[in-house]
């Protein structure tokens, strides 16, 4: 790819979108393309293929991935760009690697000037006076910001099905969900209507989406980027990180809004290792991957267990020790995250009552501000995170604590006793991503469980507050799975070192990236008159 | 019965013996927020001092303002306490408009400072011994202004919220169960509460001003019967706004659950509500230890860790607390425990040593500050430090009569001019003409006008009757309206009648 990547090369707008973030970089660089181009490039393939998660989704085929496109801001900051180029000199000079690139981010990061929803009717209309601090640095970066990506209402979810608004789809079949929480920055990036996103995982949010959507999302290790401005779920769990189509890219894009935050107490004071450099690795010889032996693999996808026990294989044949690992607390690991998260959620959802922002509903007749707030909660908040203030509020509540916040704390010690176990004997573990496949539209919604299920693999590393990488595997069935990658805390160029290994050889072994294969998607022209096949929402 | 009546307190005394225990809240007067950089400032325009975290807008973080620690640590020295090596936040969870989050950061298991004691003295000089359980930081609430009806929630039409004062730190002092004060719980009330208020006054954590919520206080009272060991149900008054409501808010709670308890009765636990204009409390809302604030720590917070250095440097720099300062001052003096008492108690101490830095003798600054001064604040019903009178007007003053220019009783005029605003003392005296006569001529004249007047009187004390000069003198001092030196009259006349 990057090997045989001419800089100079004519391109059309659609091969254009279809590089990686860094050869993007390169051609801007070497004044090949402008960032006004490619943002324009971008803007057009969001109008031809996006549609919008707001419309009607049986008669809207679009990838729906947008919330929000920022079409003024996004060109002016290109042609901002652009004007530092041509004039060269000191300026030219000290722009960021990345100037001019695009880049679409989730829409529980705040943007001033852009809305910032969490996919909640209770945020709609609400503007925030100030920027996140991955924000920032991208603004400092000169990335231009394309918009703002659907998800699951309040990153809860594992389908992006849970968004007040609209579903998103999945670009590798238009009637499968795209995960989640992070479903539209992932469905962004695979159906190049981004070249990199930002997302967050509390639980798999990042992950699961890359895995369904052939791409590669990574959850930084727990305080390695700052989630000052990110709108919290759950905030021991939360991390901020990036979904792209290369390990590469992940790596560049973490470089840029990774590293210490005063605003974040929990922020890591460590100076950030270089990311692109170790994601240049791509020799697996002698490095020790555990694979966990005891771990149930109840309610995986027999594809995926093959393709996933293929791919050690050929990581065996490329020098890497295979080494079977023992984390015999991992399956407790999901119902200790189904306590801890909700109960974190329940107490930070709490501010959203109506008083002081967002939307404010008053029963008839006026109210007392406990009715006030009572109907606002009840009209702006969906089911599913009704259900887990719920949860939360329960597992907090006097006579239950100790059963259950505290018995989910000690198993989130264990958890990372098992991890630090495992990484005395192997480098970096490896896992499927996710159980199956990316699954239907409407197939998981009414059963909680199933939909829980999903972030089995994933949950662990955010438990612990390791990194873990999800980089695709290959197709099962037509459709895309992912292999994730953890390493100790603090060890995230290690993961891109490996990741990025992983990535190259089993490209090799395929002859072509995962997310080069994706289907072609449906024209703006053609959405409207297709058939109403899924989407019920 | 009414749940309000009361029994006589000393009837209450032979029946029961209270149990006590204190909740005080200090506002800290550190220059920012405990969680974010907003100002800590009293009496701004409405939601001016706020950031986005004091509004709990989506995505913002608390960060820990290490001033308000070293001032945490500053008060666990001063209450021979511990300071925790590493403590914890943790959130308490309730939905009230005035709380941003609808959670109060406060902590839980794991409280900054612990295990403390505070010896407390009585106005007869007995002490008690006040154990502190802990003391946790958290941030306090906005305030809420309800609009209509009687200014209470009850009946407002509307409620207006200020932000401000959401996220002032407060750390609240906690005290273990009190026993054993008797017939003299209320005085020890008030007189705990006034320590806490020199305290933190002292030690500069808190502005200490109790009539504008600086220090807040929550009185828990229960009664046992006499002889019993085991607590009864205790209410919680809260906000008693100043030292004294904090006696009489004890006292009445006593005489009211006596009075319940005598007759049959059960006290409900609950909070009340103290009414300074009825010298009552009123029920609150009920209270129990099932109130579920579903605490758990605070996951935004890193452990706040205070190494032995901190705690050390900060014991070295602790300045004098108050009752070493009273003991130095009452040896320096050389008062009586009477006299230093009474000052004590008056609440003129520091009024005092500080005349006596300024240059006075301290049984002039004693005199001044236990006698007109005092008395000029009482009939004008001011504390007698917002009085206007300083220390240096007292040293004036007394410059003023060592040096003959006024006496004793032009002094105690010249105080009232002071309190008016009139200026110094020395610009009193010259601008109303106050200095005393002392030109001999003109009391020559005064005095040979008197014993003009009183030929009888000159007889008399040419036979040898030299007491009866008083009767010359008085004629004197009203010519010149009390500006003569009566001593200096004493000796003319002497001169002028050829006597002595």
């Amino acid at each position: 790819m990057t090997e045989s990547f001419d800089v100079n090369a004519e391109l059309t707008a659609d091969q254009l979108v279809r590089l990686t973030a860094l050869q993007m970089a390169e051609r801007l660089a070497a004044g090949t393309t402008t960032s006004v181009e490619l943002v324009q490039a971008h803007l057009d393939r969001i109008a031809e293929y996006d549609g919008d998660p707001r419309s009607d989704a049986a008669s809207d085929r679009g990838v729906r991935a947008y919330l929000h496109v920022n079409t003024d801001e996004a060109l002016a900051v290109a042609a901002e760009v652009d004007a530092i180029r041509a004039a060269g000199g000191a300026e030219a000079e000290a722009l960021h690697p990345l100037a001019g690139v695009p880049v679409a981010v989730k829409d529980n990061i705040v943007t001033v000037g852009q809305p910032t929803t969490a996919a909640s009717t209770m945020l709609d209309g609400w503007m925030s006076p100030y920027d996140a601090h991955v924000i920032e640095r991208i603004r400092a970066a000169k990335l231009p910001i394309l918009g703002k990506t659907n998800m699951d209402e309040f990153a809860m979810g594992g389908s992006t099905e849970h968004s007040a608004f609209g579903i998103t789809r999945n670009p590798w079949d238009l009637d499968r969900v795209p995960g989640g929480s992070g479903g539209g920055s992932a469905a962004a990036v695979a159906a190049f209507l981004a070249p990199f996103a930002l997302g967050s995982d509390t639980g798999g949010s990042i992950r699961e989406p890359a895995a369904f959507t052939g791409t590669v999302g990574m959850k930084p290790t727990y305080g390695a980027v700052s989630r000052y401005g990110v709108i919290a779920m759950a905030s021991s769990l939360d991390q901020v990180g990036p979904a792209a189509r290369t390990v590469t890219d992940a790596a560049a894009l973490q470089q840029v809004i990774g590293g210490h935050d005063r605003r974040d107490s929990t922020s890591l004071p460590d100076e950030q290792a270089d990311f692109v450099a170790a994601a240049a690795n791509r020799d697996l010889t002698g490095v020790k991957v555990g694979v966990i032996a005891d771990q149930s693999t109840e309610g995986f996808d027999a594809g995926v267990k093959a393709a996933f026990d293929a791919d050690v294989q050929a990581l065996r044949g490329a020098g890497a020790e295979i080494v079977e690992v023992s984390c015999p607390h991992f399956d407790a690991a999901l119902a200790a995250y189904y306590l801890i998260m909700p109960s974190e959620a329940s107490s930070n959802l709490a501010r959203y009552d109506g008083v002081r922002y967002g939307n404010r509903v008053v029963p008839e007749g006026g109210g007392t501000i406990e009715q006030v707030m009572a109907a606002t909660r009840e009209a702006g908040f969906g089911p599913e995170v009704k259900r887990r203030i719920i949860l939360g509020t329960y597992a907090l509540s006097a006579g239950y604590y100790d059963a259950y916040y505290g018995s989910a704390q000690k198993v989130r010690t264990l958890v990372q006793e098992d991890f630090a176990a495992a990484f005395e004997k192997v480098d970096v573990l490896l896992t499927p991503t996710a159980p199956t496949p990316a699954f239907e539209l409407g197939a998981q919604t009414t059963d909680p469980m199933a939909m829980y299920l999903n972030d089995i693999a994933t949950i662990p590393a955010n438990l612990a507050g390791v990194p873990g990488l999800s980089v695709p595997g290959g197709t099962v069935d037509g459709l895309p799975y992912g292999l994730q990658l953890v390493a100790p805390a603090r060890e995230d160029a290690r993961l891109y070192s490996v990741g990025a290994a992983v990535e190259a050889l089993l490209d090799e072994r395929r002859g072509t990236p995962v997310w080069a294969q994706a289907p072609d998607l449906v024209k703006g022209a053609e959405r409207a008159a297709a058939p109403t096949a899924g989407g019920q929402q | 019965m009414s749940s309000n009546d009361v029994m006589d307190f000393g009837q209450a005394m032979e029946q029961f013996d209270p149990v006590l225990g204190f909740e005080v809240h200090v506002e800290l007067n550190t220059r920012s927020k405990i969680f974010s950089s907003a100002p800590n400032a009293f009496g701004d325009e409405p939601n001016t001092n706020v950031t986005a975290l004091d509004l709990g807008l989506p995505g913002t973080l608390p960060v820990v303002n290490k001033e308000v620690v070293e001032y945490a640590i500053r008060l666990g020295v001063a209450l021979n306490a511990q300071v925790a090596e590493s403590c914890r936040f943790a959130r308490k969870n309730y939905f009230y408009p005035d709380t941003p989050k609808n959670f109060q950061t406060s902590q839980y298991d794991e409280p900054i400072v612990f295990d403390g004691h505070l010896d407390v003295e009585l106005e007869d000089g007995e002490v008690f011994r006040i154990e502190i359980e802990r003391a946790h930081l958290e941030d306090d609430a906005g305030k809420l202004t309800h609009q209509g009806g009687s200014g209470r929630i009850q009946g407002a039409s509307a409620s207006l919220v200020d932000y401000n004062r959401a996220g002032v730190p407060l750390i609240e002092i906690v005290t273990r169960p009190i026993v054993g004060a008797g017939d003299r719980a209320p005085e020890l009330a008030r007189a705990y509460v006034t320590a806490i208020r020199d305290i933190v006054k002292a030690i500069d954590i808190s502005d200490a001003k109790m009539e504008q919520g600086n220090v807040r206080c929550d009185a828990n009272v229960s009664l046992m019967p006499k002889g019993s060991d085991t607590f009864g149900t205790r209410t919680e008054t809260k906000n008693v706004n100043s030292t004294r409501a904090v006696q009489h808010a004890v006292q009445h709670e006593i005489q009211r659950q006596a009075a319940l308890l005598a007759a049959g009765g059960t006290v409900t636990q609950e909070t009340r509500h103290w009414h300074e204009d009825t010298r009552t409390t009123t029920s609150g809302r009920p209270k129990s230890d099932a109130d579920d604030y579903r605490y758990f720590p605070e996951p935004d917070l890193v452990p706040v860790v205070v190494d032995r250095e901190w705690v050390e440097r900060v014991r070295a720099e602790l300045p004098e607390l108050p009752a070493v300062r009273r003991k130095r001052l009452k040896a320096e003096w050389g008062f009586s425990d009477e006299e230093f008492r009474d000052v004590v108690n008056a609440g003129v101490d520091g009024e005092i040593a500080a005349t006596v830095e300024a240059g006075a003798t301290p049984a002039a600054a004693r005199k001044w500050w236990m006698g007109e001064i005092a008395r000029l604040a009482n009939a004008r019903e001011v504390e007698v430090s917002a009085l206007g009178v300083e220390p240096a007007h007292v040293v004036q003053v007394e410059e003023l009569i060592a040096a003959k220019t006024i006496n004793d009783k032009i002094a105690k005029q010249v105080l009232g001019h002071v309190a008016d605003g009139e200026g110094t003392p020395k610009q009193i005296v010259e601008a109303r003409s106050l200095a005393v006569v002392s030109d001999d001529g003109a009391l020559t004249e005064a005095v040979d006008a008197a014993i003009a007047d009183n030929p009888d009187v000159v007889e008399k004390i040419k036979g040898g009757k030299m007491q009866a000069i008083g009767a010359l003198i008085g004629p004197v001092m009203k010519a010149t309206r009390g500006q003569a030196d009566a001593g200096r009259v004493r000796e003319i006349v002497m001169e002028r009648l050829g006597v002595g």
